[in-house]
């Protein structure tokens, strides 16, 4: 048992130093001038885009409970975590911490009523709350209002995105292959059935919604420090339309699915954006070309993973929900 | 004391009083049927008795306390597991993830455990990985542990639903039709397997079923019910004999 623990341990050090490589070679790169602020600023989106797109994954694709409302915990987030280093000048941690549990906070109190309702429904619902949030701010002078809050320092920068993102990938990865995740997985899979095997499956669902709200309040703290400025209309609907993409295309229930579509997206994204009005077209012309011959998404519900290639049949129990990733 | 006891079990949809003055006493270890024609109310008794449907009157106790009003993962909780008419499996889950969420209310480890990957959630995953395994051997479907289950013919999906729920570790297990889509060489096997699993788990056991020759050849009390009402309850041979039930249900097939 000890041995098994210490393999594992040896495993997770060994990711851990290709990702610290890969940092470093990246961070080298920014301060050397190698990679320009325009690619600085992509892989600064994707980072943020891969937060958002794992998150709402947990919501919509582990759980099962269609959510469009993401883009409203990332605004409490962004605007919780600017307040704290633009009116506390608090360090940029804590304010990250306090963004992040306000949108968790919010998760649990939208989510306690709305849960009850399904599909449709809960979607109309969370599209509500999105709004909602984006309304009250526009009406709050003190946060700026409809022009936003601007002057924010700039504190987030690519080490603090690339160990978030790993934090996050790492902790909802965990959490799903996890018995708490599969208790999770199992609400998506059959609710009665879940419910008549003993899973609570009110709590999980609201755990699941709070924990996918925690971490888009966490990105959206991420994108305020990095953008110095923030403006309810970048937390619209659309913006949550934008995640939801990322995580059907990637394929719901798929961790790296959403980290492969949240790359895919924000480049193709920006380098259509010489093409101005024809982007949107591009766009969505892929997604619609994407769902007719892939509607489970790009991955479906497996995990990208090496032993994919090398052991295709022996290991059938990790073939569901690989254990690929931060294991 | 009963382990079971149902007390002037009712409940009425709209006007319709789709179970009346259901009353059952199940002793510790009993292995009782529910009989009854298409729309008698077997199934809504089960889902009071699990929590899916609230009674308009009556008392459910198990060991004494009251099962009213708790919910469907509280009573289960408690000691009571199901499974389906319609088999509700986590079809696109394998076979193993099925027991494994069976098993998460006797999970050892917490939340923090499992997203720091504490030694304990590697040891906890274990037990449940060795536990789940054991149980599917019992049920032969040890060798298919990574299929997935919407997969599995259909006689191994009824198996692998009875083995999810004693995966939850049930005092009182409710089978709802387990023999339904079965041939009979799959339901001969599966008399074998009830009753083993009542010596071998020290169960109580009590199902619905329509295939009379599972029900006359396991069941040891058998409860009929007809027009939400119980119209008969003895042993296999006194019903059989009994007129009431012979005019309501079996017809002249059996008399």
């Amino acid at each position: 048992m000890m041995s098994m623990f210490e393999r594992k341990i040896k495993k997770q050090i060994g990711i851990l130093l290709i990702l610290a490589a890969f940092w470093g070679v990246i961070d080298f790169m920014i301060k050397g001038g190698i990679i320009n602020p325009y690619y600085e600023l992509n892989l600064i989106l994707i980072g943020i885009n891969i937060i958002l797109a794992v998150s709402l994954n947990l919501i919509n694709g582990f759980n099962g409970q269609f959510s469009i409302g993401h883009a409203g915990f990332m605004a409490v987030g962004a605007y919780g975590a600017a307040m704290i280093t633009l009116k506390a000048h608090l360090p940029f941690a804590i304010a990250l911490l306090f963004g992040a549990l306000l949108a968790g906070i919010c998760g649990i109190l939208v989510g306690l009523p709305t849960l009850r309702l399904r599909g449709d429904y809960l979607a109309i619902a969370t599209l509500g709350f999105g709004e909602i949030i984006r309304g009250l701010i526009v009406n709050i002078d003190y946060i700026g209002g409809a022009y936003g809050l601007s002057g924010i320092p700039k504190l987030a920068n690519w080490t603090w995105i690339f160990w978030l993102t790993v934090l996050t990938v790492l902790v909802i990865s965990n959490f799903v292959n996890s018995t708490h995740g599969r208790a999770t997985i199992s609400i998506r899979e059959n609710e009665i059935a879940a419910e008549a095997m003993g899973i609570n499956t009110t709590k999980y669902k609201v755990m699941a919604f709070t924990i996918g709200s925690l971490f888009a309040g966490l990105a959206g703290g991420l994108h305020a420090h990095y953008f110095y400025t923030i403006q309810p209309n970048t937390f619209n609907f659309l913006k949550s339309f934008d995640i939801l993409v990322m995580v059907v295309l990637g394929g719901q229930g798929s961790i790296t699915g959403s980290i492969i579509a949240a790359i895919a997206l924000t480049i193709l994204s920006a380098s259509l954006q010489k093409l101005a009005a024809l982007r949107l077209v591009i766009y969505a012309l892929l997604l619609i070309v994407v769902m007719l011959f892939r509607p489970q998404g790009l991955m479906g519900t497996k995990e990208f993973s090496f032993s994919m290639f090398s052991k295709k049949s022996k290991d059938k129990e990790g073939k569901q929900h690989g254990t690929a990733i931060g294991q | 004391m009963a382990l079971l006891s149902v007390n002037d079990l009712s409940i009425s949809f709209g006007g319709l009083k789709a179970v009346s003055d259901f009353n059952l006493k199940l002793q510790k270890n009993d292995l009782a049927g529910l009989i009854g024609p298409n729309g008698a109310g077997k199934t809504t008794v089960f889902n009071m008795l699990t929590g899916v449907y609230l009674p308009s009157a009556g008392d459910i106790q198990l060991d004494g306390k009251s099962l009213v009003g708790l919910k469907p993962y509280q009573i289960n909780h408690r000691g009571v597991a199901r499974t389906f008419q319609n088999i509700r499996l986590f079809s696109d889950l394998t076979v193993i993830d099925n027991l494994k969420i069976a098993y998460h209310s006797h999970a050892k480890y917490g939340l923090f455990g499992a997203i720091c990957r504490l030694p304990g959630f590697y040891s906890g995953e274990k037990e449940m990985h060795e536990k789940s395994m054991e149980l599917l051997k019992i049920f032969k479907l040890d060798h298919k542990y990574g299929e997935l289950a919407k997969n599995l013919p259909y006689g191994e999906q009824r198996r692998l639903e009875i083995a999810r729920a004693m995966a939850t570790q049930p005092r009182l297990l409710l089978l709802d039709e387990p023999a339904a889509g079965m041939n009979p060489q799959e339901t001969h096997e599966l008399m074998g397997l009830i009753r083993w699993i009542r010596e071998e788990f020290d169960l109580t056991i009590l199902l619905i079923e329509h295939d009379m020759s599972l029900v006359m050849g396991v069941c040891e009390n058998i409860f009929v019910l007809d027009y939400g009402q119980i119209i008969a309850v003895g042993t296999p041979d006194e019903i059989r004999n009994n007129r009431r039930v012979i005019e309501a249900y079996l017809g002249e097939e059996a008399s």
